[in-house]
């Protein structure tokens, strides 16, 4: 963990005394200055937290990279179902830290990080069409991928490869329709 | 420019003269399909990486324009010859069937490469397996991506369905020949159903 890190992880933890960040590197085995730091924040303090990320000038993340989320049906160990996750940089401090999110079903909801990061936009609208997260507080939450009215969320784990015959249903043309 | 004027003076002989009755017999003997066969206009619908093939086909190494089929048109409404080159996303086999739809008549439809005929190694939820499900196919292309070389003869099977239908439109057609091309570039009949 860099020493920026270090001040921002400090930062959090004063700013938000009562949640538990369970701060560890994302990847194990890796040299201090090159390891990147995860933290985890609860979903209903996450609208905060996140607001702080950005304007606190200890912190002052102006990027968000990606915004993906992972389905952690039979992980190992795994106690949540879908984690929300979050990269971010700071351009002018030169550090990047992850957030995740956990939420579980039925009807996971995340508050929507479209306010702080415009980037967030279609995002947060790719998460809600491929696992079926909700965000609260976007501007305009659709499908982004598949159709209006697909039936499915087709990333979450649960959901056959070949799908539950989606690529099978059209109409068929004929020489003589056409 | 320092280069002086093209002169014409004297040059007589040069210029390339055609006799129409020549022209008129090659229509009776051969009917408008001769002309037809090698004035294919394909529509690229390229979504994969075998459109990049198509574009080396239409390159001049191995030069599509040999057969006539070089004028690549983007709206289906001048083309005869549809080249699906490239796998068809569940959100995309609406747009093909419109697209087949928009063309005139008599057209023809080559699916090119693995991914087009059959889904390829692409065995998801959002990819289609054939385009022939839901669509008429004429002739079908193989390989991942098929040569250059290949999708030629896929275009010469294209003239001679041309050249043996007649000019009938595909709807008398039936279900159309259902060729398919060998390595020895032989062809093959491997359906002969709804054939007068
Ligand atoms: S057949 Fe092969 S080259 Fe062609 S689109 Fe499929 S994967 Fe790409």
């Amino acid at each position: 963990m860099t020493k920026t890190v270090q001040r921002v992880i400090t930062a959090l933890q004063e700013a938000f005394p009562d949640v538990d960040f369970a701060v560890a590197p994302l990847l194990a085995g890796r040299r201090p200055e090159e390891e990147q730091v995860c933290v985890r924040v609860p979903p209903t303090r996450l609208a905060g937290v996140m607001r702080f990320l950005y304007e606190d000038r200890r912190c002052r993340f102006e990027q968000l990279c990606d915004l993906t989320c992972v389905d952690y049906l039979n992980f190992p160990e795994a106690t949540d179902r879908f984690g929300v996750t979050y990269a971010l940089l700071s351009l002018t401090l030169g550090h990047r830290l992850w957030v995740k999110c956990f939420v579980n079903d039925p009807d996971p909801e995340v508050p929507s990080a479209t306010g702080i990061w415009q980037g967030a936009n279609w995002l947060e609208r790719e998460v809600w069409d491929m696992f079926g997260v909700r965000f609260t507080g976007h501007p305009d939450l659709r499908r982004i991928l598949t159709w209006e009215g697909f039936p499915a969320h087709p990333l979450r784990k649960d959901y056959p490869l070949r799908g539950r015959g989606e690529r099978e249903n059209y109409e068929v043309i004929h020489r003589d329709s056409a | 420019m320092k280069a002086a004027a093209p002169t014409y003076q004297g040059s007589r002989e040069e210029f390339l003269t055609t006799r129409l009755d020549a022209l008129v017999d090659m229509l009776r003997q051969y009917g408008v399909n001769w002309a037809r066969k090698n004035s294919l206009w394909p529509l690229p619908f390229a979504t994969a990486c075998c459109g990049i093939e198509l574009m080396g086909v239409g390159a001049s190494r191995y030069d599509i324009a040999r057969f006539g089929a070089e004028v690549m048109r983007f709206t289906p409404r001048q083309c005869d010859l549809l080249i699906c080159a490239g796998r068809v996303a569940i959100k995309m086999m609406p747009v093909l069937q419109r697209i087949y739809m928009q063309m005139c008549e008599p057209k023809w439809v080559i699916s090119m490469g693995a991914c087009a005929s059959s889904g390829g190694v692409f065995d998801t939820y959002a990819v289609i397996q054939g385009i022939d499900q839901f669509l008429p196919v004429d002739v079908y292309v193989p390989g991942c991506p098929p040569r250059p070389e290949t999708l030629l003869e896929g275009v010469m099977a294209v003239q001679r369905i041309v050249e043996q239908e007649g000019i009938r439109t595909s709807r008398e057609r039936g279900r159309g020949l259902r060729l398919t091309v060998q390595p020895a570039a032989e062809l093959v009949q491997i359906g002969t159903e709804a054939r007068s």
